[in-house]
Parts: C-alpha cells; structure tokens; sequence
C-alpha cells in the first residue's frame, strides 16, 4: 500500500513537473493555478505512504534507500510550501518541483524490504539524527534552487531587456531573502542532525571514525555550509558568488549522500 | 435603442477647441440637467476630461438634436467646429463607448485614469436623473466590458513612461520599495519626476547632491530630504539604493571601482543606478559588477518603446473583444425588445384557454382530478404547440431590423396593443425602480 500511495502522490506532482516544464518557455495560468493544489494533494499522499511505511516496518527508522528519497522529497515540499505561504510565489518550484518528481519516482519505481536496523541502536536518537538531517538537506536544497533563480533574474536584469518568461519570477531581493531564510534555517537542524548522528555512532562503534567516507564527507558539506551562512551573514555575499557556495555545499551533499554505498558504518538497510 | 454621441477628442480637435467645449466639474449636473431636458433626448449623459468632451444621448424616436444642444450651451456658431466633431449612432456609439471606457481611444493607450473619469461622469449625469434606464444598462455593461479588457489583455499592464520604467525596473529589484533611499546627483527636472515617481512607490527618504548647494537644498526641502555637499558625493552615495544621475559632468563620475566600494560598505546589497545624463555619468562597465544594475537613458526608452508596441499588440486583442460585446449587447437589448410582445402573446393564449376550461366544466359538472389533470395538459399542449413556432420566430426577428414590423404583426393578429401598453409601463415602472435600488 504505501507504494501504491506513494505513486498516486507522484501523479499529483507531475503536475508540478509539468508547471516548471511550461514555465520555461512561457506562463500558463491554468498551470500556475492548479500546480499548487494539485502538489498539496500528492503531499497529503505522500504523507500517507510515508506513515504507513512506517507503522509496518514497525519501527520509526526509515533506513532503506528509497524510503529516504521519499522523505527527502516530501522535505522539500514542505519547505516549499512554507515559502508559499509566506511569499505567495511559485517560482521556486520550477527548481523544486522537477526534483522532487524525481526523488519520488525513484521511490515509487521499486521498494526493497525494510531490514531491521541492528538491535540495540538507540532508535530515538537515529530517528532524530534522520529527521534533523533531512530537514537541513531541504533547507539546503530550497536555498539551492532561489540562488539559481536568483542568478537568472540577475542576468535577465543585467540584459536590460527583461524577457517575458522571467517577468513572472519575483523581485531579486525577495529570492536572495527566500535563499538566505532557508540557508539559516536549515543550518541549525543539519548541525543538530550531525551531533545526533555521533551520539547514535558512539553507541554503536563506541567513537567515531573520521576517515570514513560518510563521516569525512559529512563534515565536510558541514564546513561548507557554515562558510556559506558566515560569508552570507558577515559579507551579504549573494548573486553569482553564493550561487557557487550554495552549488558547492548541495554537491557536498549529494555526495556525502552518496556516500551510504561505500561507507562501512552508515549503509541503508537495503544498499 | 435611439443612441447618439457627438464630441471632440484629441485626435479631432487641437487643444484650443476642446477647452472652448469643456465643461468644468462644478458645471457638469447642471449640464446634464439641460442635455436631458434638450427637445427629443430622452436621457444624457456628459464626459468632459481634458483629452475628450462627448455627449451621449438616448433619444426620443431619433428625432434630438445633440448638435443643437452644443450651440445653445456654449452660445457658439458651430460651423467653426463641425469639422472636429465626431459623431456616432446606434452600433458605432456602443462602440466607442465601450473603447473609451476601455481605454483604447486614449492618448496613451491603456492609460487607468479614463475609466474613474467615465464612471464620475455617468455618477453625476445618474444623480440628476439624466441617465436612466437605457444608458444605464449602456455604461453598466462599458465599465465590465472595460474591466474584461483589463483582465484578458496586457493593454494596461505595462509602464509607458520612462519614469514608471523606472519605477518597475526598481521593484523587480527591491520587491517592496518601502524603506528604500533614493538618492539623487544633480537636481534636473526629470531626476526630480522620476524621485517622485519611486517616492509615489513607497521609497522613504531622499538624498540629494549638486555641484551647486543651494540647488540641492531647495530640491531636498521640497522632498523633506536631505541636502549633501558634492564634495561628500563618494563617500554618501552608498546610503542611496537608488542613484539617479543626471549631471552635466563630461567624463562618468561613477566608475567600477567606485561601484566595488559602494558594494563592500553595502555588504553587497545591490544599487540601482538610473542614469539620465548625457553624456553618461556611470560607467557602463559598472553594470558587470554582481549587484549593480545601471540602465541609462536609452536603456530605459527602449523598455517604454518595448512596452509601447506590446500595448499595440494587446490592443489587437482589446478591440476584438469589444467587437464581440458590441454584439452581444445589441442582440441583448433587441431581444428585450421581443420579450414584452412574447409575454403578452402568452398571457392572452393563457387566458384564452383558462377561459375555455372553465366553459367546458360548466358544462360537464364536476371532473375527477384524472380528468382535470387530462384536460389541462391537452390544452396546455395544443397552446405551446401553436405558440412554439411563432415565439421562435420572434427571439429570431429580434436581432434583424424587421423586428419592428413583425412585432406590429404579431400585436395586430391577436389583437395585443392594449396589453402591450401596459405591460411597457409597467416594466419601465419596473426598471426604474430596481435601478434606484441598485443606485443604493
């Protein structure tokens, strides 16, 4: 059943898919006005596999690979509906929504059986080191997507022939507040996460290896993400520069991500 | 509908006559007053802008005479302006009623203002009872003609002036203009039209520098900004999210270097320089540095000139638009035409067969309910079979000229005049009754 949930959800956000796609050549209002409904209901999908997935398998660790994309995606949903409620655009969500499509359709295309974790794992912890840091990645992700906007409103600015494509995009000061907004606010949660994930690690391996792989790379997207807020913050570094940071810190992400098939300690269940 | 518009607009007529046929405000009721009092008018109504002054008429049996109603009031020998009046009837007035209210016979087309003004103009003819029924239903049906031209088409939506460009450029900079600082170097005329426009826009307080103080401080007190010695220009002008230039110097006064320690002071929070002055105060290649955005003087008219032909464009699609409400309001109001006739035919057949029910039971006594109910739907059915032909035939003939003799026809035939009569004084009583209910 939560596949079955999970791909009802992945029709609603093909809507989105399909917003952004138009979006780039020119506006549709019929699009525009449904893709945030239409997205909101795969949420509410989503939000059910996601629960039944959980109540299962039993447990509230969701370690098997696709179950973290789907987490992942509904993560940026929300953050993108955040800033829909606060800002009233959609823009973002021609980054957002083709991503999220994505996310949930390597979900959705197959699922492996939920292994159990090894027993004795302290599961309150895992499961806020995984909430946590899935809630950094959005974050980090959202603030992704607004430095891209950002940098193609600046250029068609800069062009001084303001095409009609991006006339819809809002005013470069309130994307450069979405991507700094989400940049602050994801930070604390994915510090949070790490800490938790080393409480979790210690009580498993009894310290932590630095020179693993998952662990190395962690830090580093870490360190990477706390330039981009200091420069951010001490600077107001914005424009082409913090679309680079915001680029180097989201491919520090991924690969750290990426890092769950090499790493010894940190593997999905299912990888 | 007898309908009649003459007038002047700035096409027609130089700005000499139209001030001799404007009508000022304080004029205006007591002008719509005459006009629907004139000889053959049944209701009028007078828009006088400073681009337009028209008369709109509904007429009795087309036989008024606005022009007659032009040289009484302004005692003027018309001869001299016949060849800047315009005049209209019937189709061609809704027509232009319909663009005006749309703005599409404006001098800038699109332009917003227009469309309070007819509204203000129909408001004071309404108040002394010069438009009624007919040219209520008119204007009624322009101002949602006018309001689906703006929603449907781009007519109105973008910025025509360089001063408005400026403006929008700013906002899809900054968002919300509130809270931002203007800045201005050297006190020109238009430097100032364009501080009043972002000023207008939200933008808080103002700076301004000159090579001359006393120059920059009656700008600034006019503003309620402050005034800033041209000396201080470099180490001030970051204060200013908006630079607008327009000195006399003969080589850029603003140069990358300057623009990167701007940026640094600023924390990279972008500037907008608008630079009007020619030759250019800003050099161009501070528009490459990352947060600065420079458009000067051409930069700007190209986006009006750009904007200018999109509004052409739209305006393609305007008329279109209005084209099929022209026809849609006609065939409205000629369908009303039919519809008392209608109503009466109904109601004379209806009696007819009430009449010859009652006369058959008479002479039956007293039916079951089955019976009753047989005898009623077999008339029921006989009447609308007969009526069904001849009421098509009339919604049909409403919509050509001959509607007209075809309604004396159907009135003569079955013998209606009476009725119809009636039935028109009292839907008048009617209209003009949910009209003063609509008026509150």
């Amino acid at each position: 059943m939560p596949l079955l949930w999970l791909r009802v959800a992945l029709g609603f956000y093909g809507v989105g898919l399909l917003y952004a796609l138009v979006a780039l050549s020119r506006s549709s209002d019929l699009l525009s006005r449904i893709a945030v409904p239409a997205t909101s209901l795969g949420m509410v999908f989503h939000f059910v596999s996601l629960s039944e997935a959980v109540l299962l398998s039993g447990q509230l660790t969701l370690a098997s690979v696709h179950n973290s994309e789907s987490l992942l995606a509904f993560m940026i949903m929300a953050f993108f509906m955040i800033v829909y409620l606060v800002y009233r655009t959609t823009s973002p969500g021609m980054v957002v929504f083709p991503s999220v499509f994505l996310l949930t359709f390597v979900a959705a295309t197959g699922q492996q059986p939920f292994l159990s974790m090894s027993p004795g794992l302290r599961t309150g912890w895992l499961f806020a080191h995984i909430a946590l840091i899935f809630t950094g990645y959005a974050a980090l992700f959202l603030s992704f997507g607004a430095s891209l906007l950002y940098l193609v409103q600046e250029s068609s600015l800069k062009s001084k022939n303001p095409g009609r494509i991006f006339s819809r995009l809002p005013a470069l000061e309130v994307i450069d507040e979405i991507g700094y907004r989400s940049l602050l606010l994801g930070f604390p949660f994915m510090t949070l996460g790490l800490i938790a994930g080393s409480v979790v690690a210690q009580a498993k391996f009894g310290r932590v290896d630095f020179l693993d792989p998952k662990v190395f790379l962690s830090l580093l997207m870490w360190v990477v993400y706390l330039i981009m807020v200091y420069t951010r913050w001490n600077a107001g570094w914005r424009g082409r520069r913090a679309a680079y940071l915001a680029t180097g810190a989201f491919v520090a992400a991924v690969v750290a991500w990426a890092a769950n098939y090499v790493s010894t300690i940190h593997r999905f269940a299912a990888s | 509908m007898k309908l009649q518009l003459i007038g002047v607009n700035h096409n027609s007529a130089p700005v000499e006559v139209r001030e001799r046929l404007a009508i000022p405000e304080w004029r205006l009721a007591e002008a719509c007053r005459q006009l629907a009092e004139h000889p053959g008018v049944e209701e009028g109504m007078i828009l006088s802008t400073c681009n337009r002054v028209e008369l709109i008429a509904h007429l009795k049996n087309g036989s008024g005479d606005l022009r007659a109603f032009l040289r009484d009031y302004f005692q003027l020998d018309l001869n001299q302006f016949e060849r800047h009046l315009y005049e209209y009837r019937e189709q061609d007035a809704i027509r232009h009623v319909f663009r005006v209210a749309a703005s599409l016979d404006s001098m800038v087309l699109g332009e917003p203002q227009i469309l309070g003004q007819v509204k203000e103009a129909y408001a004071t003819a309404r108040a002394v009872g010069a438009v009624r029924a007919q040219l209520d239903q008119l204007l009624t049906r322009a101002f949602a003609v006018a309001k689906r031209v703006r929603t449907e088409t781009a007519v109105g939506s973008s910025a025509v002036s360089v001063a408005s460009v400026a403006v929008e450029l700013a906002k899809k900079i900054f968002g919300n203009l509130k809270g931002k600082q203007v800045y201005l170097v050297g006190a020109g005329k238009m430097s100032e039209l364009a501080a009043r426009h972002l000023l207008a826009h939200g933008c808080t307080s103002i700076f301004v520098a000159n090579r001359t103080y006393d120059r920059a401080a009656y700008l600034a007190e006019k503003f309620d900004g402050q005034a800033i010695h041209f000396e201080e220009l470099y180490e001030t002008c970051d204060r200013g999210d908006i630079v607008i230039t327009s000195t006399g110097a003969p080589h850029a006064i603003f140069r990358p270097e300057h623009g990167e320690l701007f940026l640094s002071r600023r924390k990279n929070r972008p500037m907008f320089f608008i630079d009007i002055a020619v030759p250019r105060d800003v050099d161009p290649e501070m528009n490459k540095l990352d947060g600065i955005f420079v458009y000067d003087i051409d930069d700007l008219q190209q986006a009006v000139s750009a904007h200018v032909a999109d509004r052409k464009k739209e305006a393609d699609r305007a008329e279109a638009i209005i084209n099929s409400e022209v026809e849609r309001f006609q065939a409205r109001i000629q369908t009303l035409d039919v519809v008392p006739t209608i109503v009466s035919l109904q109601d004379h057949l209806e009696t007819i067969r009430q009449a010859e029910i009652d006369r058959v039971r008479g002479r039956l006594g007293p039916l079951t309910p089955d019976q009753e109910m047989a005898v009623d739907a077999l008339t029921r059915g006989i009447v609308n079979k007969i009526m069904h032909t001849p009421i098509r035939t009339l919604k049909t003939a409403a919509r050509e000229p001959e509607a007209i003799t075809l309604i004396d026809q159907v009135r003569r035939l079955f013998n209606l005049q009476q009725e119809e009569g009636e039935r028109e004084r009292k839907s008048a009583a009617s209209k003009s009754g949910g009209g003063s209910g609509a008026r509150g």
